[in-house]
């Protein structure tokens, strides 16, 4: 029981914020702390799997400590020759709260670039290593170990005691997620786990929102692609693949967030994928509750075809099912100035044309959207399509 | 050992070989293959421990250059009829030869078209400087 970390990454990493949040309340630097606590870790991934701590966290707690009480010695001597007389330790907050909120409401400082946000908190809040991270992003070591370490510097001696925006912490967990699968290093499975922290240590709706929506997203993610990595669309996917489980934890933390009657958009896009999630084959979808959902999603925004174009999309897509496809498709006419030179907006549009019957536009608007998308999974699915519909017309 | 960057192209390059439609007026099973063609050959060369880097570009092109003090950058947007060279991607081998270089480039333009035959694609072979002398040797 008590080595059970030595063999349990996750178990390690679950430590790392309350580690570095102790340190920080009583006072260390951030930006120091979390330098000693990575020098910690790796010393406990070399140690432990010989000597287990007997309490991993007092164990991580005291090595970072005494690298911290190191590096001050080192500093001393400058300290002193500069006669600084700034001796006594920096206030803590004074606020009591969970420690993982403390820290993604740091690392989430609205002065950091989105990059940024994301990666220190992979680092500080995630326990991810630098390499992880950079290989989860496809970007050189090097690079991504610049990124953090001039995030920390912008959060350098910045005073602990103002709390973010839990917007922006709900944001910057979503680009995790949507940062996707792909690398190495699971990404979507890691900003769940964040998101089931932050769920824990607030009440605010909208985080429960972010956790459903991720969690019924999540759910389909063994129907998504075939064996050969092939993109599946939704309405082709093999249902039975969908993990019911998870599907029903999104539901039950969705309606817990409904239940406070403070509806955001998160707890609303979750709603949308819980109706999709809920159909045992696409022709049972619940068209027309999807539709009232997506009119609840654009009103949030003033004006939604240039704040909120994405959600303007979906509602499109649910007015092709509900009242016609024509009448999507006239949807889409009001986007064409804001989307018309994105692939998604094309995709869509061969989508509804497919639906009315039309494959010779459906072959042409895929075409299209291929020739304008950037990922490569999706522009072989959106040729595929589009040679699938000429062929068939 | 030597560097390639095996570059695939949108257009440019010499007068095609075996001219093709673009691939959405192609059978659905001659894309498959394309595709599968594709994903079995960065298999072989991860496999065989030449592959560096295989990366596809999206076909917008922006040219932009420095607009002078006080003024802001100036972009244009393809295409352009006059620059025919479009680069679509590329892939950088660390290989012993530049046959070996010049075998890949072959297969890659092997990949099979509309109808299953080879698409004689060119491919337009570079290679990469290095950064350290090729022979070492001592001053004299």
């Amino acid at each position: 029981v008590i080595d059970a970390p030595t063999r349990d990454e996750g178990a390690l990493r679950a430590l790392v914020p309350r580690v570095l949040a102790g340190l920080v309340r009583r006072g260390e630097d951030f930006h120091d702390a979390e330098d000693a606590l990575q020098e910690a870790l790796l010393e406990a991934m070399r140690v432990w799997p010989e000597h287990p701590p007997r309490d991993p966290r007092a164990w991580l707690t005291t090595v970072a400590t005494r690298r911290l009480v190191d590096a001050r010695r080192s500093e001393a001597a400058r300290v002193r020759r500069e006669e600084t007389t700034d001796a006594e330790p920096r206030p803590g907050p004074t606020e009591e709260g969970d420690d993982t909120l403390f820290l993604l409401f740091l690392c989430c400082s609205p002065e950091l670039a989105p990059a940024s946000q994301v990666a220190l908190t992979l680092r500080a809040v995630g326990g991810l290593t630098t390499r992880e991270i950079a290989d989860a992003f496809y970007v050189p070591e090097a690079t991504m170990a610049q990124r953090i370490s001039r995030a920390k510097r912008t959060l350098h001696g910045r005073r602990l005691d103002s709390l973010g925006d839990l917007a922006v912490v709900l944001r910057v967990l979503y680009l995790v997620y949507t940062a996707g699968h792909a690398g190495r290093v699971d990404l979507a499975t890691e900003a769940i786990r964040l998101a089931r922290q932050l769920t824990l240590a607030t009440e605010e709706p909208e985080a429960r929102g972010l956790l459903a929506l991720m969690l019924l997203n999540h759910a389909r993610l063994a129907a998504r692609f075939d064996a050969e990595g092939r993109i599946v669309p939704l309405d082709r996917q093999d249902r039975r693949l969908w993990d019911a489980r998870q599907i029903a934890e999104g539901v039950r933390v969705l309606q817990s967030a409904l239940a406070l009657e403070r509806p955001g958009r998160y707890q609303i896009e979750a709603a949308i994928a819980a109706l999709h999630d809920d159909a045992a084959t696409t022709e049972e979808t619940d068209w027309p509750q999807i539709l009232a959902w997506y009119d609840d999603l654009v009103v949030l925004s003033d004006d939604p075809v240039r704040q909120d174009p994405a959600a303007m999309l979906g509602r499109a897509v649910a007015v092709g099912h509900v009242i016609g496809p024509a009448a999507g498709l006239r949807e889409t006419d009001r986007l064409r100035e804001v989307l018309g030179g994105r692939h998604r907006w094309h995709a869509v549009r061969g989508h509804l044309h497919e639906l009315g019957g039309d494959l010779a536009a459906a072959a042409d608007a895929y075409a299209e959207a291929a020739r304008l998308a950037t990922d490569v999974a999706e522009r072989e699915h959106l040729v595929r399509q589009a040679a699938r519909a000429r062929a068939a017309g | 050992m030597p560097k390639y960057l095996l570059l695939k192209h949108y257009r440019g390059g010499p007068e095609q070989h075996h001219p093709f439609p673009p691939m959405d007026q192609w059978a659905p099973a001659d894309v498959e293959a394309h595709f599968a063609f594709l994903t079995h050959l960065g298999d072989l060369l991860r496999e065989s421990g030449e592959l560096v880097d295989v990366q596809a570009l999206t076909p917008a092109q922006t040219w932009v250059r420095y607009g002078g003090p006080d003024a802001a950058p100036v972009a244009t947007d393809g295409p352009h009829p006059e620059v025919s060279d479009l680069v679509a991607g590329w892939y950088l081998v660390d290989v012993d030869s530049r046959e070996r270089a010049l075998e890949i480039a072959a297969q890659i333009s092997s990949e099979p078209g509309p109808g299953g035959g080879p698409l004689y694609e060119w491919i337009d072979v570079r290679e990469v400087m290095s950064h350290a002398p090729s022979q070492v040797t001592e001053p004299a």
